[in-house]
């Protein structure tokens, strides 16, 4: 008995200390939380605001162009929750700490989210200017398996038997999907290609000549940024919660009647 | 290893089941396939190399799902799992059976595409079997891995596409595309590009799965 209240100080003592040493996480955590939809909703304000009004029309595309400044961004942030998911697969199989599990799975799903817009915005451009709404290009091929890769993640994490191996299976198809994306995109290159590069052509040189647009280009990128990590911040929250929670009922099943 | 591989192949050689349904599975895609194709079209030999691979590959989803399935039964993956070998060793024993299963079933299917397709019989056809071989390895690594997972979740048979055909995108690109011009009378040489990148694309899904294949099976 007594050396069951020991242990049980001890656990306590430990657990204070940890719970000293979370406060300026939480401190962080409500900076964030109050920061980041902030700076999140004037970035968008102001993209929309230059996209809409500010910037000229394009020289030989016309206003269409202009889904250029929402299409670009998004496919950045696209290839970086790509990126965030490989590195938090990775980083869960190697550690098993189910922080990188959550944010995983949080970048997953702003990843499909990103993917998605670029999958709609992507053939309204098309459509005027290549006169298709979709080609076997590249890019686009590579960005349509890549949605199909991301919807697979996420439906086997809903099939899987347990929320463990649900976890342990998404990080693989996370590892393999992020070593396979590079030869899906090589295959489909050498299989046809004619996607415009704009930012920088083969030349050097690049397509936005007027530094009005290079300038709504650029606050497009960080309000898209800005929104990405905001949504990625809010998913990995939720994560924790319903984790949280899911620990918590736990629990109250294993405590006896009454 | 080796007793590994032989597992398979004697249950193989008792039951004649993954071999009988691979073979049926892929026949019955060229036939349904055929079908789909205007038979008198002149575009009808464009329809060729993809017809082929597309047998090849919804047979071969079926055919590894299975191979993982009879695993299953009775808890032989227990059974597996408690041999005193590395999991990659078990995995390299699955791909190994997986493409020799797939590449039995097409010393049938080869010829039957021949004969459906109208195309003359010459030696210079078996330039294909290099490319089915490379093309298969690929595709038998990707899905093996892919198997001893969806294989343990709900909805399991519709999982393993959903999972193994984006990832093979670049087998079915490389050999529907070396398939078509070696029917139209080129080389090996010509269709190098497309072999090199068979290759690598086998060795990192072997290595990929070699190296991973413990998380997905164990419990």
């Amino acid at each position: 008995m007594l050396w069951k209240n020991e242990g049980s100080r001890g656990a306590q003592g430990s657990s204070a200390e940890r719970r000293g040493k979370k406060i300026p996480v939480r401190a962080a955590r409500e900076v964030y939380d109050k920061v980041l939809p902030g700076a999140t909703f004037v970035g968008v304000v102001a993209a929309l605001y230059l996209v809409f009004v500010y910037v000229p029309n394009d020289a030989y595309q016309g206003p269409v162009q202009r889904i250029f400044y929402f299409h670009v961004p998004s496919a950045m942030a696209t290839f970086a929750a790509t990126g965030v998911l490989a590195l938090a697969s990775a980083m869960f199989l190697w550690t098993g700490r189910e922080a990188w599990d959550r944010l995983a799975h949080s970048a997953a799903e702003v990843g499909l989210l990103f993917c998605s817009i670029v999958l709609t915005t992507g053939p309204i451009w098309a459509r005027p200017i290549w006169g298709t709404w979709w080609t076997w290009d590249a890019r686009l091929t590579t960005t349509l398996i890549l949605w199909l890769i991301y919807v697979a993640y996420l439906m086997l994490r809903n099939f899987a038997p347990n929320r463990e191996l649900g976890a342990r299976y998404a990080a693989v198809l996370g590892v393999v999907g992020a070593v396979d994306v590079p030869i899906i995109n090589r295959s489909v290159y050498w299989w046809r290609t004619i996607h415009p590069a704009v930012l920088r052509t083969r030349e050097g040189g690049s397509g936005l000549g007027d530094p009005r647009m290079q300038l709504t280009l650029a606050v497009c990128f960080a309000a898209i940024a800005l929104l990405a990590v905001w949504l990625l911040w809010l998913r990995y929250q939720t994560a924790r919660t319903a984790d949280a929670v899911a620990a918590l009922r736990q629990q109250a099943a294993e405590l006896p009647e009454g | 290893m080796l007793p590994l591989i032989w597992k398979d192949l004697l249950i193989e050689f008792r039951t004649k089941e993954t071999l009988v349904s691979l073979l049926m599975l892929g026949l019955l895609t060229l036939l349904v396939l055929s079908l789909a194709f205007d038979p008198l079209s002149e575009l009808r030999p464009l329809a060729a190399p993809g017809t082929l691979w597309v047998a090849v590959i919804f047979a071969g989803v079926l055919g590894i799902h299975r191979s993982f399935l009879c695993e299953r039964e009775n808890e032989c993956l227990q059974g597996l799992l408690l041999c005193p070998v590395d999991r990659g060793t078990i995995f390299l024993a699955k791909v190994f059976g997986n493409a020799l299963f797939m590449l039995g079933a097409q010393c049938v299917i080869l010829p039957v595409f021949v004969v459906f397709f109208n195309l003359f019989p010459s030696l210079a056809l078996l330039r294909l079997v290099v490319v089915l071989s490379l093309g298969i390895v690929g595709f038998a690594a990707a899905g093996t891995l892919f198997a001893a997972i969806s294989v343990r979740t709900r909805a399991r048979e519709v999982l393993l596409p959903l999972l193994v055909l984006p990832l093979v995108v670049p087998v079915l690109i490389a050999g529907v595309s070396a398939t078509a011009k070696i029917l139209a009378g080129k080389g090996l040489a010509d269709v190098a590009r497309w072999l090199h990148l068979l290759a690598g694309y086998d060795l990192l899904a072997v290595v990929v799965g070699w190296m991973i294949f413990e998380y997905a099976v164990e419990e």
